[in-house]
């Protein structure tokens, strides 16, 4: 096993599992600009036991959703091999904090006896990290579905414009009329338009 | 009779039925309530949301909830088991090298035979077996056969925790040699050919107790009405459940993308008791590998608890606390059962607590409303446990 960090006063060993390594980088790159640099993000794909006993970890940061917290916690519960017992991490005063990293979808383990001021930095980085980056998702998720709604529309513009033969404003107007009427989204309308001239398109 | 709205979390298992059939059959809907599933891969998260509060309600392995109850896996708090969601339905699956070892045949072999085709190899050689968690059923199954035939765990096998749906590539890498998982990950290993069953886990216990609907006590109690709602719609979608001609369409909802994600076929398998125990072999029909609804199997005893308390003091290397062994037994809930059921069909015990394993036939037990009949409720050992000696039941133990 390799020398332990917590010789040192002012540093705290990080082990970071996440199904994502994007969100381990920037978990890993949050944590680094708080001055916590003593830190292993570990590979998803390799053996989970055995690298978290060659890095002998303080604080195990891992996802909500990564499918290996049960073995992680069986492991916790079992291993003697890290020489102090590692729990999950629930601050009774501050139960908040235990709270906040649930909701924000990570799950903070820490070595017995780590005094609270320490663990609370780390803590906090990671909830911010892990919100930011659920945000990152939700913006990129909402811009691909801009994209895909705005092709639709083309299209279905186009499709409109060739059969009634009309010009573009009153294909959209046309659209945009029938949407509100049936209290669809434009883009809604749009893709009926569209299947329903690929399977019936070429019918008189 | 405004809706009440319930989230329920689940892990992607055949026994997950219930509040699945639930809310997409209507049941929850004809009771005036919104089920709204959160899916999960790991029991940890399913534990997590539930005590956090992104979940009301969730499917969970028995042990899990009491061993919430009693802070063996973090902060205790306080839960209430209002429901159990099925008996049995798992089964222990061994490698195909293991089971060629072990000279399993055709069909589902004797207990006490498997076993000691199985000390035979494990005096060789270390095995390793996984189940599906620390607190689970699956990993007090297991240990009771394998103690049961002279096979100590954790000394002459080692006991693993692996998740569900990765069992299968654990026993084609040779990770482990045996598995204890829920359907329908045993079928699964079967028909990739990396494993084949070696015994259903109703042949350890013909009623052992599996999956729970588990609460916080203090939401059981604050959404009291909603509470209600929940069980008398579960104990509906079981009684339809049981229904032979629904089985298929049961296992078309099981199987899709949102719920289990798995063949239907290996689903409609676990509910119709027929087990491929090979690849290529014929469905072997086990009476009862899955147990559902008849025997007012869904009413949470409080003796299943304490027995499961019991198990978990005998593995977990703490002695027996009667403090501890009174907060388990009281987790179960046959007060909100009963309350909830009051006035429908349902069949509901007079008492809360019974022998566990003492009955060898059908027999009438006591009743407040409805005829109740209790089937054989054997242990493979012919062990009986008392709730009120557990000291003297784990005395008693191999």
């Amino acid at each position: 096993m390799p020398p332990r960090a917590a010789c040192s006063p002012w540093r705290v060993r990080i082990a970071i599992i996440d199904t994502s390594t994007t969100r381990a980088a920037i978990i890993a790159e949050g944590l680094r600009d708080a001055g916590l640099d003593d830190q292993v993000v570990l590979d998803p794909a390799g053996p989970l036991v055995r690298q978290i006993e060659a890095c002998a970890p303080e604080v195990v940061l891992i996802n909500l959703e990564n499918p290996s917290r049960d073995q992680l916690e069986d492991f916790f519960a079992m291993s003697r091999a890290l020489g102090r017992p590692i729990a999950m991490f629930v601050d009774q005063s501050d139960a908040e904090s235990a709270l906040a990293a649930v909701d924000a979808g990570v799950s903070a383990y820490v070595v017995d006896g780590l005094a609270r001021q320490r663990i609370k930095p780390v803590l906090d980085v990671a909830i911010r990290r892990f919100q930011a980056f659920s945000r990152l998702q939700a913006e990129l998720a909402e811009a691909r579905t801009a994209l895909a709604d705005r092709q639709t529309i083309d299209r279905a513009k186009a499709i409109l414009m060739r059969r009634r033969g009309i010009d573009e404003p009153a294909a959209y107007a046309l659209l945009r009329r029938h949407a509100m009427q049936s209290n669809r989204r434009i883009a809604e309308v749009a893709e009926a338009i569209v299947t329903s001239d690929a399977l019936m398109g070429d019918l008189p | 009779m405004s809706t009440e709205r319930l989230r329920v979390g689940f892990l992607p298992l055949v026994d997950a039925a219930l509040p699945i059939l639930a809310h997409e059959l209507g049941f929850a809907e004809a009771e005036g309530l919104a089920i709204e599933l959160v899916r999960d891969v790991t029991w940890a998260t399913v534990r997590d949301r539930l005590i956090y509060g992104h979940t009301d309600a969730a499917h969970m392995v028995a042990p899990l909830a009491i061993a919430t109850a009693l802070g063996r896996t973090g902060p205790a708090m306080a839960m209430a088991v209002p429901f159990v969601l099925g008996l049995n339905g798992n089964a222990i699956t061994f490698s195909a090298a293991l089971g060629k070892a072990c000279g399993l045949g055709e069909m589902l072999g004797e207990p006490h035979a498997v076993g000691a085709a199985l000390r035979a190899t494990a005096m060789a050689r270390k095995l390793r077996f996984g189940v599906v968690h620390r607190y689970s059923s699956h990993n007090y199954m297991l240990r009771y056969w394998l103690a049961g035939v002279g096979i100590r765990p954790d000394t002459d096998v080692e006991i693993v925790v692996t998740s569900p749906p990765f069992a299968a590539d654990a026993l084609a890498s040779g990770e482990v040699d045996g598995i204890c998982v829920g359907e329908p990950w045993n079928s699964i290993a079967v028909d990739r050919g990396v494993g084949r069953i070696a015994l259903a886990t109703a042949q350890i216990w013909r009623r052992g107790v599996e999956k729970v609907l588990a609460m916080r006590a203090d939401v059981a109690a604050d959404r009291g009405d909603a509470t209600q709602r929940l069980i008398r719609a579960l104990h509906a979608a079981a009684a339809h459940f049981v229904r032979p001609d629904t089985a298929e369409g049961s296992a078309a909802i099981l199987a899709r993308p949102a719920y289990l994600d798995a063949p239907a076929d290996a689903i409609l398998r676990a509910i119709t008791d027929r087990i491929r125990l090979v690849r290529g072999g014929e469905p072997v029909h086990y009476p009862d590998f899955m147990f559902q609804y008849r025997e007012a199997a869904n009413f949470p005893w409080r003796s299943q608890a304490a027995w499961l308390y019991a198990q978990m003091t005998r593995w977990d290397g703490r002695g027996y606390d009667a403090g501890d062994a009174a907060i388990a037994a009281a987790t179960f809930r046959p007060d909100l059962y009963r309350a909830a059921l009051a006035g429908s069909g349902a069949v509901l015990p007079g008492a809360s607590s019974k022998l566990e394993g003492a009955l060898g036939e059908p027999i009438g037990a006591g009743s407040t409303q409805g005829r109740l009949v209790l089937g054989n409720d054997r242990f493979f050992d012919g062990r009986a446990f008392d709730p009120d000696d557990i000291p003297a039941y784990l005395a008693g133990l191999p």
